[in-house]
């Protein structure tokens, strides 16, 4: 009898003690086994204390091109560079490779908040008066070239979207912005 | 001699009321409707001009002190040919390299407009108290309650099995008046011991129950489900995603095809605040009940996000000195599982939110599910796939199909089981 008892209040005692733990949402939770749970390798946004600034990714070395990798932008980011780009650069993709539905569906997500679904500069940040002065396509004497380049570089308030776009996607977009030009 | 002075004072306090007066009144001649050109400037103008402060273009608040009305005109119209001809012009043109754009199409009210926007009094900004932007340190942290309250509610009910085993023994025995409360006690405790089938079932309720505790604990180990590490950068989800809609992949761009979603580099946060400095009056995030308004949340973009990416907000310039943002890392999976993004997001189409819940309303990011092998598993079972897109998929649809008699296959029978998808 007294063994029963002081056993179930044992039991409740180390029961308590366990769950009770102070299980904090800003710690991560405890682990079987780290050591098979963690990277070896460096992971993609990791430190690594070699570098001065510790970031483990780092840029390509200057002047070299990674293979399967686009090639460089050959314009220069000035105002002379946007005329030769306006003036000369053209879409390498040929109609049967220019897809609208792509086009839109990134235009969806990388342009729409400033220029607005139709191309008109009405975006949610320009209606919420958080971003202003956003042009409508219609008032710009645009080609494709300076479309390309204007993603590229940035104009003045716009920066650059190069490195959310890959080259093809940049041409896609290009296409559908001239699309949206041109309604 | 004191008159005269005195005199003259007052003409000359005359004159030039007179003087502003006339002033004001051509000035409201020439006036256009300031409502209106506010309309105007910012679809035309904000882009590079702002009233109070140098952006890409001249702050342009009081130009019209500054400039007469003709001058601005064809400044404005076409200042690339206005340059040509005239010398002020010219100088007002070395102002940066950046050049800036003709507008032919405004019309000289328009312009009148403008110039009536630009030279309105700013209306003061009231700050308001700033009770609610106090940071408390030593605030006591969210725990899960839950676990006590259920050990509570046991509690509870053992304490009334007690009494009611207490109150049937003196029924039994009913002569209460003759006893003190020790003696009853006592009396309680003999019933007690004497019934050898209550020690049973007590104890069989205990070892559930901890078994229960136990399991469930032993359970919840490595999965961080709710875990909301704190940001270096106060940087809000509801803000961006939800409230001005800002698309989830215009800043984990690279979900579209690669293994990870990536975290954006400050790049892309300056594609818009490098225009966008301080926050609206009311715009505020709630951390742990705590609400930062304003004048806590302009510091995170002004002193964090610009020291990291090196930008001089006076100077419009960046100063090259970068350092990273140490964003800490929330999803975790282990290292011995294979996930890809591009395979859930662009393949399968999945919204973001299916798997990391409403991230659009979170001011922090917490862990939505529980990442377990059980979560992947459940979903490749219940996931049918759309095959109708490429011919790739086509061709092993049908084949699939055949196999199992049935119309539409699911990731399970894809393949999504098997262990070395997931393990290698
Ligand atoms: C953060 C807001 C913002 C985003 C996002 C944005 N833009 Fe812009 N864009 C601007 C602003 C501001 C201007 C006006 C620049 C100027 O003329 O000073 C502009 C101008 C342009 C112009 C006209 C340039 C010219 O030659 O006159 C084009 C074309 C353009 N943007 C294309 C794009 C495309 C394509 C995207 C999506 C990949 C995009 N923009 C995303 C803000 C933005
Ligand atoms: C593409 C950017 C851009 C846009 C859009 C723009 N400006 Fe400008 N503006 C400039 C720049 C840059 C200067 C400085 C002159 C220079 O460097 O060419 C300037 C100068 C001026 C000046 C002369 C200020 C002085 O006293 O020297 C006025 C006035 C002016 N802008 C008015 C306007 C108005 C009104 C609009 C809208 C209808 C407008 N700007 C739109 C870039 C712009
Ligand atoms: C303005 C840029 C921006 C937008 C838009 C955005 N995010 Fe984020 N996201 C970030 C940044 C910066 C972080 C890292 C800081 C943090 O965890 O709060 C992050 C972190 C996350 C994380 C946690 C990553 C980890 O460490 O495990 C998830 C999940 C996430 N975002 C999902 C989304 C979803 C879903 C959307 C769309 C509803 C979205 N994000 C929209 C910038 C953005
Ligand atoms: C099928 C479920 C699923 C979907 C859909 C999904 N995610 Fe994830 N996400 C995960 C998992 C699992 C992880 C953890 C990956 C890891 O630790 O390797 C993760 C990690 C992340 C991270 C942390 C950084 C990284 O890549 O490891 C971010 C940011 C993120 N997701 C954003 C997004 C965004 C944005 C979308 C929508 C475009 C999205 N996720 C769609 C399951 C999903
Ligand atoms: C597409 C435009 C856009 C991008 C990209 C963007 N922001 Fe913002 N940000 C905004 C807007 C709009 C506000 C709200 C301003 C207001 O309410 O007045 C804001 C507000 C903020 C605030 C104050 C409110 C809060 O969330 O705490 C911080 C901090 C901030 N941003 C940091 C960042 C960081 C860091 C990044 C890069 C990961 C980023 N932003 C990228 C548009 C953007
Ligand atoms: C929301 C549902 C969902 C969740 C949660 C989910 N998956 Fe998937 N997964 C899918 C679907 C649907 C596909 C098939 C995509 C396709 O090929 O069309 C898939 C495909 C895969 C594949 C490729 C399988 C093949 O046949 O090649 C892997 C690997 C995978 N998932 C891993 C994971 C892991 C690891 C997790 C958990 C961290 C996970 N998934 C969570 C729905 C999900
Ligand atoms: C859809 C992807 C997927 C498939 C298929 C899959 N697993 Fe897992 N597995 C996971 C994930 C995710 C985890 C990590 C769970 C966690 O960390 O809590 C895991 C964890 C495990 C663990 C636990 C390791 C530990 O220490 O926590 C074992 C063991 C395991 N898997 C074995 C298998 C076996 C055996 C198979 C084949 C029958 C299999 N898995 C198939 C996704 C998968």
């Amino acid at each position: 009898m007294k063994r029963v008892i002081k056993n179930s209040i044992v039991l409740l005692a180390l029961i308590t003690l366990i769950t009770s733990c102070d299980k904090s949402k800003r710690k991560p939770n405890l682990q079987y086994m780290p050591n098979m749970y963690e990277s070896v390798s460096y992971d993609t946004y990791g430190e690594n204390s070699i570098y001065s600034n510790n970031m483990a990714s780092r840029l390509p070395v200057e002047g070299t091109v990674a293979r399967n990798s686009e090639l460089p932008y050959e314009y220069e980011n000035t105002i002379d560079g946007y005329k030769l780009a306006k003036a000369e650069l053209k879409n390498p993709l040929d109609s049967t490779k220019i897809d609208f539905k792509k086009g839109k569906k990134l235009y969806d997500i990388y342009c729409i908040s400033c220029h607005g679904k139709k191309g008109d500069g009405q975006g949610e940040l320009v209606k919420r008066e958080k971003f202003l002065g956003i042009p409508n396509y219609k008032d710009r004497d645009i080609t494709e070239g300076s479309i390309y380049h204007v993603i590229m570089y940035g104009l003045n308030m716009m920066g650059s979207h190069a490195s959310q776009l890959t080259e093809e996607e940049r041409w896609q977009v290009v296409a559908y912005v001239q699309q949206l030009k041109n309604n | 001699m004191k008159s005269v002075k005195k005199h003259n004072l007052i003409s000359r306090l005359t004159l030039s009321s007179l003087a502003f007066l006339f002033f004001f009144s051509i000035n409201l001649s020439a006036q256009g409707d300031a409502a209106k050109g506010k309309k105007l400037f910012n679809a035309n103008c904000a882009a590079c001009h702002k009233l109070d402060k140098k952006v890409v273009g001249p702050a342009l608040g009081g130009v019209t002190e500054k400039r007469d009305n003709a001058w601005l005109k064809a400044w404005i119209k076409d200042n690339a040919a206005f340059q040509k001809v005239d010398a002020d012009a010219k100088e007002a043109a070395a102002f940066s390299p950046a050049s800036m754009t003709a507008f032919p199409q405004l019309s000289d009210q328009d312009i009148d407009d403008i110039l009536a926007f630009t030279s309105a009094p700013p209306v003061k900004k009231v700050v308001k108290a700033t009770t609610d932007n106090v940071e408390s340190t030593n605030k006591p942290e969210n725990k899960d309650n839950t676990l006590t309250y259920i050990l509570g509610a046991i509690m509870f009910v053992m304490l009334l099995m007690i009494y009611n085993l207490y109150r049937t023994v003196i029924e039994m025995k009913d002569d209460t008046k003759s006893k003190n409360l020790s003696e009853q006690l006592k009396s309680v405790c003999d019933a007690f011991k004497a019934n050898k089938f209550l020690h049973f079932l007590l104890l069989i309720f205990f070892t559930l129950l901890g078994t229960w505790f136990v399991f469930s604990w032993l359970f919840q180990v490595g999965v961080d489900q709710g875990y909301q590490p704190i940001q270096p950068i106060k940087f809000s989800h509801k803000i961006h995603a939800g409230d001005n809609k800002i698309d989830c992949q215009y800043c984990h761009s690279s979900a579209k095809h690669s293994k990870t979603s990536g975290i954006p580099s400050a790049n892309v946060c300056m594609n818009c605040h490098k225009n966008i400095s301080e926050v609206a009056e009311d715009t505020k995030i709630v951390l742990d009940g705590i609400t930062y308004g304003k004048e806590a949340l302009d510091k995170e973009i002004q002193e964090k996000l610009y020291t990291a990416v090196g930008w001089d907000a006076d100077k419009l310039e960046y100063t090259g000195k970068t350092q990273p943002i140490e964003w800490v890392r929330v999803h975790n999976l282990s290292n011995f599982v294979y996930y890809n993004h591009s395979q859930h997001v662009t393949v399968a189409g999945f919204k973001c939110q299916k798997c990391h819940g409403p991230v659009e309303t979170m001011d922090e990011v917490y862990q939505f599910s529980p990442l377990t092998m059980g979560w992947c598993i459940n979903c490749h079972k219940d996931s049918e796939i759309d095959m109708t897109e490429n011919g790739y998929y086509k061709k092993i649809h049908e084949q699939l199909a055949n196999k199992y008699g049935v119309e539409k296959v699911t990731e399970a029978q894809m393949g999504g089981m098997e262990c070395g998808k997931c393990h290698y």
